[in-house]
Parts: structure tokens; sequence; C-alpha cells
């Protein structure tokens, strides 16, 4: 990297990890300095509106990416360490703004800036591996956003076998939704509570000491549900181990 | 007299097949089953992605001339000697149905498995009208004798276990020595396909529906795996098809390239095992078939959905894949939908045909998981269209208040990026607090719906952009 300039990467925090994990935040930072970036996190932003769009309100949706175009324009990259609010920000903006020319040009030449963390560190900055150790057995889940609309998937995995002290297990239908979905798991939560238990069944199966993902939403819900249920499993951001930044409890505790 | 349509009870549809315990028995073969039979299907055929995009430019091309090839279609059925009835809601075509029933004085109707025939609730219709038919399907005569509907579109009876079979043909079959052996699947078989095989030669009129029409030749196309359909329509003296106008494809070269990703995308089969086809009446020299041959051709809202944000639905050619990996179907079943038709594809459908006033909790009810468009051998943008039925019902104002009151809230502070960092920066480390040692709550007021099932993490501490702040600060004082 040194013949080439630093990378500006803004980083788009996500709600869910400003909110309940920075450490996360601080993670995606260390892991993209670590690599040669310059990031600085622009203070205009709040959400990627992903609420407001799945539940059809397009005015607020278009309202909140607005402000997110705005605050990110000077950055070479926008990465954020989420693959569903990134595959909003990079799959779904241009079209809240079809129709008009000057925001949606703005729209899409933000969004071909748009990635999400892993994918970023291993397919843009061509990362091949982490300074960071952890003691563990590790599963990890594939969270839906990510793997489907971002083809994430062999990413986290290359760089966690480069972590130390560190085996991975795969669990049984790792790209299975772990029943999260946003704002389902509060209306359908039956439906949703189901779902999850068998995922928490297949976290179960594999023994693992903790379970990591890339997705805030689905590690809370699975955290919940393995903690309601009483298990030890601890639950983390992939970044927070990449990063060597597993001091802070897990998501949801750790017993 | 149509279907009865309990969508609007979904909640209570999904609580009620949660504690169905046979019910969740069987769905397990839907998780384990289709799945991975589709895959290795699919992994055998290097050009499926193909045959995919060649498949939806196909049909892409038909909807937007489908006038043009309904009207070419309809000129060879009647150049073949047969004869198309234009429906336009299922009403009409329960009419011209049993028209034709009077007309030949028909006591009994065999039926080969059709979607479209419990769209338009026929066999209900047809037996107050005094004509009993017959689902000569084994899914279909299974839950026929049940008194249910399909809660599969190509396993109709796949929430009902082998033991539930077996004591329902106990009470139908009752001339049937009682001692007989019915406890394998094959027994089971060998009795419904004896029971049913007088049922085809006393039978007046053979009802079957259609995969495809076929415009170059006025043919119709059905794919099956037990024969069934080939007997309801060969031998009655009467073949009624009844189809939607979407079945039309252009040329049989265009059923082929379909016919590749359809079996292979339903049950991981390459090919269904008879896939028959039928062209107007039994002709001079052929050795059998029916005298008439009538097809139905049902609109029952579907031309409505042409140019809109739904249009990209009629593409669908009803393989199943998309419930087959659904989570949510997976958990339900079909029945909780509470309409024809189930899972991802029902939700997008069965709004535009019921309305979406009936019909709103379906495309709500999805996690966007994205698989139902991953597997759909149309590339049919599934959650995507959910996306716009939820659009339609905020801009209604159908969706309950709580959500909009709440989203309201939300989005208010959401496009005010200063006050929402400040409301967060003094309720985010409350919370926290609350949170104690466990970091995490078992319940939380207002979050219910999620505490009920699951504890919810509690937040570490202040909220990232509150130290981010701090960090900046401290790094602008160390400067010199």
């Amino acid at each position: 990297m040194s013949d080439k300039p630093s990378p500006k990467v803004g980083l788009f925090v996500t709600c869910l990890v400003d909110l309940f994990r920075p450490t996360v935040g601080f993670a995606a930072i260390k892991l993209m300095e670590d690599a040669g970036c310059i990031v600085d996190v622009p203070r205009a932003q709040t959400c990627c509106g992903q609420p407001a769009y799945n539940s059809g309100d397009r005015a607020d949706t278009r309202a909140i990416a607005e402000n997110t175009i705005a605050a990110f324009e000077d950055f070479d990259y926008v990465v954020a360490p989420s693959g569903s609010c990134a595959s909003m920000l990079k799959n779904h903006y241009p079209s809240l703004f079809a129709g008009d020319a000057g925001w949606q040009a703005r729209a899409e030449a933000f969004s071909a800036r748009v990635f999400e963390l892993v994918s970023f560190l291993t397919d843009v900055l061509g990362v091949k591996k982490v300074d960071a150790t952890y003691e563990g057995t590790i599963t990890y889940h594939d969270s839906c956003s990510g793997l489907r609309e971002l083809g994430i998937k062999a990413q986290p995995r290359l760089l966690l076998q480069t972590v130390g002290g560190t085996r991975i297990v795969e669990m049984g239908e790792s790209d299975a939704c772990c029943g999260f979905g946003g704002t389902f798991s509060v209306k359908y939560p039956e439906i949703s509570n189901e779902i999850v238990g068998r995922k928490t069944e297949n976290i179960g199966d594999t023994a693992a000491d903790t379970l990591l993902a890339g997705d805030l939403g689905c590690l809370m819900n699975m955290a919940g549900k393995l903690k309601r249920q009483g298990a030890t499993t601890q639950v983390r951001h992939v970044a927070e181990v990449l990063a060597g930044m597993t001091d802070t409890p897990p998501i949801g505790g750790s017993d | 007299m149509a279907v009865e349509i309990t969508s609007p009870q979904f909640k209570q549809n999904t609580r009620d097949a949660l504690k169905d315990a046979p019910l969740q028995r069987a769905l397990g073969k839907v998780r384990e089953g289709f799945i991975h039979k589709r895959q290795v299907a699919i992994d055998a055929l290097p050009e499926f992605d193909a045959l995919r995009d060649s498949a939806r430019d196909i049909k892409n091309h038909t909807l937007a001339h489908l006038d043009l090839y309904l009207e070419a279609y309809e000129e060879k059925v009647t150049e073949a000697g047969g004869h198309v009835h234009w429906a336009e809601t299922a009403a009409d075509a329960r009419g011209i149905i049993l028209d034709i029933c009077r007309r030949v004085d028909a006591r009994t109707v065999t039926k080969g498995k059709s979607m479209i025939t419990e769209e338009i609730g026929l066999n209900d219709f047809l037996e107050q009208c005094g004509v009993t038919p017959v689902e000569t399907d084994l899914g279909e005569y299974i839950i026929q004798l049940r008194g249910e509907h399909p809660s599969h579109i190509i396993a109709p009876a796949i929430h009902v276990n082998k033991d539930q079979v077996e004591s329902d043909f106990r009470r139908v079959h009752d001339h049937l020595p009682a001692n007989r052996d019915l406890s394998e699947p094959e027994t089971l078989l060998d009795e419904a396909r004896r029971v049913l095989r007088s049922k085809y030669f006393e039978a007046d009129v053979g009802i079957t529906g259609a995969n495809f029409l076929v415009a170059e030749t006025g043919t119709s196309i059905i794919v099956t795996n037990e024969g069934n359909g080939d007997l309801t329509q060969t031998l009655p003296r009467i073949h009624i098809v009844v189809a939607s106008l979407e079945k039309i494809v252009p040329t049989l070269d265009d059923v082929s390239q379909i016919l590749r990703v359809l079996a292979r995308s339903a049950t991981g089969q390459e090919m269904s095992v008879y896939t028959t086809l039928s062209t107007g009446p039994r002709r001079d020299k052929d050795p059998d078939g029916p005298d008439e041959y009538h097809v139905v051709l049902l609109d029952n809202g579907r031309s409505a959905m042409l140019g809109t944000q739904f249009q990209d639905m009629l593409r669908c050619i009803r393989c199943g894949a998309c419930m087959n990996h659904c989570p949510v179907y997976h958990t339900v079943g079909g029945h909780a939908y509470g309409w024809v038709y189930p899972g991802p594809m029902g939700a997008v459908l069965t709004p535009s045909l019921i309305g979406i006033d009936k019909a709103g909790h379906l495309p709500n009810a999805s996690t966007f998981c994205g698989r139902c468009e991953e597997v759909c051998p149309m590339r049919i943008p599934l959650p995507k269209m959910m996306r716009h039925w939820r659009e339609r019902e905020f801009e209604r104002g159908i969706n309950p208040a709580t959500q909009r009151v709440g989203l309201g809230l939300w989005a208010f502070l959401a496009r005010r990026p200063a006050l929402y960092a400040f409301a967060m920066s003094i309720a985010i480390p409350a919370l926290s607090l609350f949170g104690g040692a466990k970091r995490r709550y078992r319940y939380l007021p207002l979050a219910g719906g999620w505490t009920r099932y699951r504890d919810l993490p509690a937040p570490e501490s202040r909220t990232f952009m509150q130290q981010w702040k701090q960090r900046e600060a401290l790094k602008q004082e160390a400067r010199p």
C-alpha cells in the first residue's frame, strides 16, 4: 500500500453498533487502520433506513438516505460492519431515487463506494491475515443480506483461519435465516422464536464455545435466544475477534 | 362458494400451527427433503442459471404480448377441434364448467391436480350442484378425504403424516378388510390406486389444470409423477382444462426450456415422470382420447397485474421452490396463509387476487432472508414485491396503528442526526445501567414481543458516537 495514497474511509457505524455495541465500531476502525486506511466517522449519520424501508415508508427512507449520502460524499469508501446495512446502502439506495436524475446519480456514485467491512478488507484492501489471537472454537452464521445480496461467505472464514488459537466448526444450515428480520422479530415473535430456536439447535450441535456473525441484529437475536435457553455460548461480532478486541463482555453477557 | 379466506387471521393461524404437533412433525419433511434434492439436481446442471435467464426472458416476452399469444392459442385450439372459454372471474369459470357437466349429464368428474380449481373453489361448487368430483392425485385424494385444502402447491398433503393417511383410508375405504396391512407408503399407494382405478372409467368428465398452454400448437401440457393426469384426461368423454391466462408460452421449444428448470426446482427431478401434451379432442385415427376438449381460460385478477409492480409474479411456474426454502413456511406450513397460495409466492400473489386489505399479513410475514428469490427458477424478485405491498399498505394507512406511531417517532429522530445523537446519548447509558451485571434483560417495557421468547442484550455503555466524540477531543488536546 506504500506507493499509493491511503484510502479515505468513512465508517457507517450502523444504528445497532452505535447504540448497543460500540466495540464493533472501534474494532472496524482498528482493522481498517491496520490495513492502511484513514478512517473517519461523519457525525451526521443515524441509521441506514431499513426499518422505514421495510415498513413501506419510502418518504422517510428517502430523507434518511439523502442525509447519509450527503454525509459520506468526501470519502473514497463507505464501510459498514453489517451486511444488511451495507446492502441497503449499496443495493437499495439508488432505487429510492428513481425518476430523480440528480439524486439518482448521487446515489449511484455513493453506492459504488459502499462495502461491508470484512469483504472490504479481503476483496478491496487485499488483507489476507489478521494479527489477533482468540482461544476458542468458533462457529459462524452467514447473515442473509450479506450472504445473498453481497456474496459474503468465504471472506470471514478466510480471515478467521488466521486468528491464533481458533478452530472453526461449521454448523448445519449456516446459511438459513436466524429469524431476526428486523421488525419481523417483534411483529411475528412466535414465528421468529421458532426460527431462531432451530438456529440455536444447530449452534448447540457444534459444541462451539463462540458464535460469530457479521450482523449485530442477527447476533442479538441469537444471543438473546441462547441466553434464554441457558447456553454459555459467547456471542460476538466477527470484527471483535479479527481485531483482537475481546476484552468486553460478549453480546448478552457471558453466562 | 369460493375458498374460505382466513388470511386476516394469519397471526391466530400461525399460533394454531405452532401448537399442531402432527403438522410440525410433517414440516420437517419440507426442510430435509426438498432443499437437498434440488441442490443435487442443480449442481449436476452447469447451465442451470443460464436456463433461468432464458426462462425469465421467455415469460417476460410472452407477458409483453399476452393478448397476441392468447388469441393465437385460441385459434389453434379451435383448429384442433377444441373450444376455448374465456372466464373473467372465478364465478364465470365455475359456471362454464357446470354448464358443460350439465349438458352431458355428468354425475362424476375425475380431477388431476390443479391449483386453479382450488382458486375457483370448484370441488365444493360441483358437489353442491350434484356432481361428484374425485381427486386422482394421491396427495389431493388424501386431503379430499380429510375435507382439507392443499397446504403446498406441488405437495398438497405435505402437512399429513403417514399414520394419519392410514386412519383416513380405514375410515373411508370401509368396504375393505379391516385387518389389511397399511403400514408402508407402498401399501397406501396401492390401495389408493385400486380404489381410484374404477373412478376413471365411471367419470363422465375429466378436469385437469395446465402447466403450460402453447400458442404455437394450441396444446395444453401437464407434468405429473403418478400418471393420474393422463387417465383423467384420456378416459372420460369430456376433457376440461382449467388454466389461468399467464400459463401461455409461445412455442414448444420455449416449453422445453422452461421444463428443464421446473422439475429440478420443484422436486429435484430432471423431469417429472409424465409430461403430457393434449391438443384438441380425439381425432378419427386416434386410439383414444376425449370426444370434447374444452379450455377454460381464467383471468380472475391477473390482467390487472400487467403493467404494475407485480407483473413479474405472472412468470411463476408454480414449482414451490420458494416455499420449500422459506423459514416462515417451514415454521407454520401452508394453511396458516389462509388462502390457496402459501409461502413467498402466495405472499405476493394472494394480495393481488383477494386484496391487500384481507391479505395484509402475508407480505409482512417475511424476514426478507432472500432465499426464495435465490432459488426461484423464474428469477421473480419476491422480497422486492412483498416490500411493494408493504408500501401500498403504508400509503393506505392500513397497517396497525402501534406500528405506525412507533415508526413515525423513530423516523422523526432518524431524520435529524443531531437530535438523534442527543436523545440516544441520554437513553442508551441509562438503558445500559439497567442491564446490570448480566448484560441483558429478561423483560423490558415495550419490548415484550422480543423478551417473551428471548433475552435482549443490553447496550455496552455509552453510544459509539459519544465515545468517538470524546476520543477525537482527546486527540485534539494531545496535539501541540
